[in-house]
């Protein structure tokens, strides 16, 4: 048997290959999906995580209002070092919520089907990433009373923000980004959430549901326009996503810092936050999937989806990374050239291999279909990748600003356990909204799954008669 | 006393109606299937039945055209949205550093608009995403917490796995018995009278 052969016989065979495991219906999806919320109680171990999460979010309280009280020189960051764990951990997250609205809003423009059972709690990600994310930069403001200077407001002291810089845009960017994945995630739940108003059996539960539902009734010509909405707001929602990890990328490129000062951040830190994304949603779906059995919903075709779109992007970062030490050469800047090598083998020598490491050669197992379609190898490495996009970070950010134009001036930055506190305490934020969120909505939309029902039927059925009808031709050709 | 109404398919609604002297609502029936939906709501249009909604626990595509809905006006709201986001945020960038704080940057111009196109451009997504979702749910008029058809207790299975045409009774060709015998004989399971 020839490699093509084994190959499509796989495919043809394998249940992995499907969407949708078999036999559900309208009710069976409904059912399923709905009964994570309403009819399965709360099991031991979403206590468990639940009560993790929520601890380190009290750290995080805890550390906040420590910063609050003394400022922020209980963290590492000073001259020259400015930056330090805030905006690496802005970063990282804001990358991390990019999957969400992609999978959402660009393959379903792009007719994706398989991305029904995964778009909802992706979405969910993105809002909780940027709420993490939106955190550093007010703190890190250290007047963070003030922080609504960034607005534009008419105010007494006749001034406005500077419309020119960088960090302005990153205002207008993560706020119209926050704003429109809550408005797209809202709007996807309305008619999920009149599901569960439905089944509810709870008075408590309907009276909620049915409120947050705004009395949705699922009329042909509501649905009309709201699928036109929909559509309309992935079309919005796509090019915003291009925009807002480029806008982060201006934070850099629009400085003159050594490292920074390059054209290719902003489509190199837009792959980055999809690849950081993609990581983010395998890290959360193969738990969940395991832990609740959604095993027929979010298939091995899924992760092997996924690990597919971040073993790409990979490659992207993996190019950028070597465009950065070309640039380096090219340049024939003493400052940059001094700059890559700072990165190889100075100070920070050992986060920049692991970085290497962690995001060009680990994601490299991607290329094995074994590898892809085994959940815990898969895990493993999305946690990895995860690891490696924080070090990108960090690497950015610490090593240019350490050492650029003045030997004089140069310096160490060390994170502090407030910089650590902080950081693992919005890890305990995102947990504790992601496990109150799989507790009391759909993790998958369920509106969405009945439509890819109805879809793999007809395809079944055209499938049926095609066949039927090959068949009958080829019984006339005999005769 | 209540004057004469025909309750007495529905006695759920005895106890919950909030005003009976409005009397009837329209006809409801229930499918299995969505095409079946679509072939009663298709039916029902060459009937010249006008006022009547389908309702479904997820989109049918061709459905609300079935039921003679022509064209939403939103994707035009959307780009009026997004247009006056667009000029709104450039001509606000543009006041404020032409006009009202010039404010002189290492020589460059006042008006130095590359660097006014990023807020521009978040503002037209933002302004246009508004108007998608706040046109959209108005122009259904949610929140709506109070229906009629919510009075029939099969109408929750509406968001789950049922499929229903109602056609209301303030439709002109809407006979009791007439509508009533013609619904049954699209293939429904059943044919139920709603109740304001």
């Amino acid at each position: 048997m020839s490699q093509h052969d084994k190959d499509t016989e796989e495919r043809s065979n394998g249940p992995s290959q499907d969407i949708l495991g078999a036999g559900h219906t309208f009710s069976t999806v409904t059912d399923k999906i709905s009964s994570i919320v309403l009819t399965r109680g709360t099991s031991r171990g979403w206590w468990v995580g639940f009560l993790i999460g929520f601890a380190l979010m009290m750290m995080m309280i805890y550390s906040i209002m420590v910063l609050l009280v003394k400022g922020v020189g209980i963290w590492g960051i000073n001259i020259p070092v400015a930056w330090g764990f805030a905006i690496i951990n802005f970063v990282w997250w804001i990358g991390i919520g990019h999957a969400g609205t992609l999978i959402s809003a660009v393959l379903l423009l792009l007719n994706q089907p398989w991305r029904t059972s995964i778009n909802r709690f992706a979405e969910a990600m993105t809002l909780f990433a940027v709420a993490c994310a939106g955190l550093y930069p007010l703190l890190h403001l250290g007047r963070i009373y003030l922080f609504y200077w960034l607005t534009p407001y008419p105010n007494t002291m006749g001034m406005w923000p500077q419309f020119r810089s960088a960090l302005v845009w990153d205002v207008f960017a993560v706020s119209t980004y926050s704003l429109v994945s809550l408005m797209f995630w809202y709007v996807g739940l309305i008619p999920d959430l009149a599901t569960l108003r439905d089944r509810s059996t709870h008075r408590v539960g309907r009276t909620v549901y049915g409120l947050m539902a705004m009395g949705w009734r699922g009329s042909a010509i509501h649905w009309h326009r709201y699928h036109t909405a929909y559509l309309l707001l992935a079309g919005l929602a796509t090019p915003l996503v291009v925009s807002v990890h480029t806008i982060v990328g201006f934070d850099f490129a629009t400085s003159v810092i050594p490292g920074w000062h390059v054209t290719i951040f902003p489509p190199y830190f837009v792959a980055g936050a999809i690849y950081s994304g993609f990581a983010m949603v395998l890290t959360l779906a193969i738990p969940l999937r395991a832990a609740y059995g959604l095993q027929d919903f979010i298939t091995d075709r899924h992760l092997d989806n996924m690990a597919k779109v971040m073993l790409a992007t990979g490659l992207m970062v993996a190019y950028g990374y070597a465009m950065e030490v070309f640039f380096g050469w090219y340049s024939a800047s003493t400052y940059e050239e001094y700059l890559v090598r700072n990165r190889a083998f100075g100070p920070y020598a050992p986060a920049y291999w692991s970085l290497i490491l962690c995001n060009v050669i680990v994601p490299q197992f991607l290329w094995s279909r074994r590898i892809r379609t085994t959940p815990v190898l898969l895990f493993i490495i999305a946690i990895i990748a995860n690891i490696g996009m924080w070090l990108e970070r960090f690497v950015i950010v610490v090593t240019s600003l350490h050492r650029d134009f003045l030997p004089s001036s140069w310096g160490m930055y060390y994170p502090t356990r407030w910089d650590w506190m902080l950081y693992i305490g919005t890890i305990g934020l995102f947990l504790t909204l992601l496990f109150l969120f799989i507790r009391f909505l759909p993790v998958i939309s369920i509106f969405e799954m009945r439509e890819l029902v109805e879809q793999l039927d007809e395809q079944a059925d055209q499938e049926r008669l095609a066949a039927a009808g090959a068949a009958s031709a080829a019984d006339g050709s005999k005769h | 006393m209540h004057p004469p109404v025909d309750n007495s398919k529905n006695l759920f609604l005895d106890a919950v109606s909030l005003d009976t002297a409005h009397g009837l609502y329209g006809l409801m029936a229930e499918f299995v299937e969505p095409h079946d939906l679509l072939h009663a709501a298709e039916a029902a249009h060459a009937k010249g039945y006008r006022r009547m909604d389908g309702y479904s626990p997820m989109p049918i595509e061709g459905l609300s055209e079935a039921l003679g809905f022509k064209k939403s006006k939103l994707p035009l709201l959307v780009l009026i949205g997004g247009i006056i986001g667009g000029i709104g945020g450039y001509a606000f960038q543009y006041w404020v550093n032409v006009i009202d704080y010039p404010l002189n940057i290492g020589g460059r111009p006042d008006h130095s608009w590359p660097a006014f196109i990023p807020v521009t451009f978040e503002l037209t997504i933002l302004c246009a995403s508004l108007t998608a979702v706040l046109g959209m749910l108005a122009m259904n008029g949610l929140p709506m917490p109070y229906h009629p058809v919510f009075n029939l207790p099969e109408f929750s299975l509406a968001s789950q796995d049922r499929f229903f045409l109602c056609i209301e009774a303030r439709d002109p060709l809407f006979k009791l018995d007439e509508t009533q015998s013609f619904m049954e004989t699209l293939g429904a399971v059943k044919v139920s009278s709603v109740q304001w």
